[in-house]
């Protein structure tokens, strides 16, 4: 470790893995009831395991570029953070804000929960993602005008690489973004669309660009590749990403009452965000191909490469599935999306997440990697995870082709439920499927564990 | 990605490109706007309507359904369901869940609303079953 304020991000991290394996439990109850429908009802709905498993998520995605941004601010403005203090004490206010909100969603029922929080002061809850109730609301845009304080005047003070200013984009652009959350017209049209600039936005958007930053990072730490080209590159991506991704965010206007202009908008300018993300392998591939040193995390270098290819098969090849209007009139809303929603924010936000945790986390406890035996672990753990939700999505994707068939493309469609009975086969396969993420992720947890003989220097 | 490219052209390209597309993008947002009235049935929005939407949303229904193909996929498309049950057929649906469930079938909870409540409900899904929405879903099962 180079500056002694990096190791406020240990916090973040570990906490951000805490929460992936409660996402990953609540996505397995989920999962099981899709098929024993009244497994632990009356006592955890559909609708609450789904908030668990879906917020859980978003926090401890929030908790690890927090935490990379700590951990990579300092090094890239070659100062001390401006305030460790104030990192942990958000570290404590952000963790313990999300533990109350889970315990709040499990204990009492959510329109008790909307009652006591204020909700009729402000009525932001309900919505898909952003069912957080009000003052949590209010303590992530804490929290994160804290953060972004905290980074920016370390940046400010130090020296502004390309990497950081990038970072520092998207981050501003996520807090920003996610303003939109508290606005919530009557009207359910406006609120859809004003919905899906925080949510649209986000990941395909913003978030690309922290992505592009702790990509480029890790890149540069363990290639050795020149500075220069690695920063170009991160350019590139940024811009394919937002030229494409921005007016992209139309392919969410096709049927929710906006104009039709949308199904033209929408349809070509997604269709080309899959770009970036293949610019993204390439730029991945081609920055270990030119390394000019050995780097002994090799796990850590393999999680870049997979962040690269997962995130364009999940974001790319499977979001241009069924984003042309004509495609997704059938598709809208099916398990299609749910496969996509799945590989995408795995292939590119868990991973690049854990991309940045693999490389630092040996670094914040005294070592250049980790030893042999952890780093086959972890390698394992990497093929695992990633292979289950490969196959979680291809179930997924022929129960939502099955789906589509019977239900909508059908000349005697069937009914929703109906449909459902007759696809369960691969509910199933998807449950067992979740059962060997959940070993992998186990494995993962179990590689920092291990200890035996450390890898020497860098 | 070498010779005369520099970083700092790549850089301007993309300050340049992302406010060019961004402002575009705040266009057609506005454009979006001036003909929504039209299409989002905003005139017909009455406080009963309203009401319907807050208890579409402190009951988190988007949880288990989707509402103009938006939400969880669970549970059936409702953004039409009035055109497929009729306005007694959603309310008798919503009152009769039976408490602990149905053994092996995903199970609705018992929400307990008053007659009130159920029609204020059953006006909001009216609603947005009256909006525009380029002809979707492709048939009345959603
Ligand atoms: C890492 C980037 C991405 C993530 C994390 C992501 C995630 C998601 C999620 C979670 C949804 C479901 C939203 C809901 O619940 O309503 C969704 C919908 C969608 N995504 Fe993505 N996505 C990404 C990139 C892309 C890209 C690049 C494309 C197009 C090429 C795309 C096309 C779509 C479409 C068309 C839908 C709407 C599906 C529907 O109509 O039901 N996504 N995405
Ligand atoms: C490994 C076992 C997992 C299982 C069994 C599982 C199961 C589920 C289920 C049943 C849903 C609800 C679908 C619906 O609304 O009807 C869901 C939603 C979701 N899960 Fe998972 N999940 C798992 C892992 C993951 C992972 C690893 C991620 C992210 C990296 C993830 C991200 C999501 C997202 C973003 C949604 C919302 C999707 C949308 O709105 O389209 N899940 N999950
Ligand atoms: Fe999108």
């Amino acid at each position: 470790m180079q500056y002694k304020s990096q190791a406020v991000a240990k916090p973040y991290f570990i906490a951000a893995i805490g929460l992936f394996v409660a996402q990953i439990l609540f996505g397995l109850i989920l999962g099981l009831q899709y098929v024993i429908g009244d497994f632990l009802f009356p006592a955890i709905p559909f609708n609450v395991a789904r908030m668990v498993h879906t917020n859980a998520l978003i926090v401890w995605l929030l908790m690890g570029f927090m935490g990379g941004a700590y951990y990579m601010i300092p090094e890239e403005a070659e100062t001390e953070l401006a305030s460790p203090k104030l990192a942990i004490a958000t570290f404590w206010i952000f963790l313990v804000a999300a533990a109350l909100t889970v315990v709040g969603y499990l204990t009492v029922p959510y329109a008790t929960l909307a009652e006591m929080t204020g909700n009729n002061l402000l009525e932001t809850m309900g919505r898909e993602f952003l069912e957080q109730p009000l003052p949590t609301k209010v303590g992530i845009v804490i929290v994160a005008l804290a953060f972004l304080f905290n980074i920016t005047l370390t940046v400010l003070k130090g020296k502004k690489t390309s990497i950081s200013i990038v970072l520092l984009l998207g981050l501003w652009g996520l807090a920003v973004f996610f303003l939109f959350s508290f606005y919530n017209p009557v009207n359910v049209v406006l609120d859809k669309f004003f919905w899906w600039w925080t949510v649209h936005l986000w990941v395909e958007g913003v978030w690309e660009l922290i992505l592009g930053a702790f990509l480029a990072f890790v890149l540069i730490k363990t290639t050795g590749v020149d500075r220069e080209v690695i920063e170009k590159w991160l350019y590139v991506i940024v811009t394919l990403t937002l030229i494409t991704g921005i007016i992209g965010t139309g392919h969410h206007y096709f049927w929710i009452g906006t104009p039709e202009y949308w199904q033209w908008w929408g349809s070509i300018f997604s269709a080309l965000e899959p770009i970036p993300f293949f610019a993204m392998t390439v730029f991945a591939f081609n920055m270990v191909n030119r390394r000019r040193r050995e780097h002994p995390n090799k796990a850590a270098v393999l999680w870049a490469l997979g962040t690269g290819v997962m995130a364009f098969l999940g974001a790319g090849i499977w979001g241009f599935l069924h984003t042309l209007a004509p495609v997704n009139y059938y598709t809208h809303g099916t398990q299609i999306t749910a496969a996509h929603g799945h590989m995408s924010f795995y292939g590119a936000y868990v991973m690049v997440n854990l991309t940045m945790i693999s490389y630092a986390m040996p670094i914040l406890r005294g070592r250049a990697a980790n030893s042999n035996k952890s780093q086959v672990m972890e390698m394992w753990s990497f093929w695992l995870m990633t292979v289950s939700i490969v196959f979680i999505t291809l179930f997924l994707t022929a129960a939502g082709i099955l789906q589509v068939w019977l239900q909508r493309a059908s000349d005697t469609p069937l009914p929703f439920m109906v449909a459902q009975d007759k696809i369960a086969l691969f509910y199933w396969m998807r449950e067992w499927t979740g059962v060997a993420f959940l070993v992998g992720l186990l494995i993962y947890v179990a590689s920092f564990f291990v200890g035996g003989k450390e890898e020497q220097s860098a | 990605m070498s010779g005369a490219f520099t970083k700092s052209m790549a850089r301007n390209i993309f300050y340049g490109g992302t406010v060019f597309f961004f402002l575009l993008f705040l266009a057609l947002s506005f454009d979006t706007h001036s003909q929504l009235p039209k299409r989002d049935m905003r005139a017909n929005i009455t406080p009963q309507i309203a009401e319907g939407k807050k208890l579409w949303e402190v009951n988190d229904c988007i949880g288990c359904h989707t509402l103009m193909g938006e939400g969880a996929y669970f549970a059936p498309e409702l953004g039409n369901v009035v055109a497929r049950y009729g306005d007694e057929g959603v309310k008798a649906f919503i009152k009769s869940r039976p408490k602990e469930g149905i053994p092996g079938r995903r199970s609705m909870p018992q929400f307990n609303f008053t007659d009130e409540q159920l029609d204020a409900i059953v006006a909001f899904l009216r609603h947005v079953n009256s909006i525009n929405d380029a002809n979707w879903p492709p048939n009345v099962q959603g």
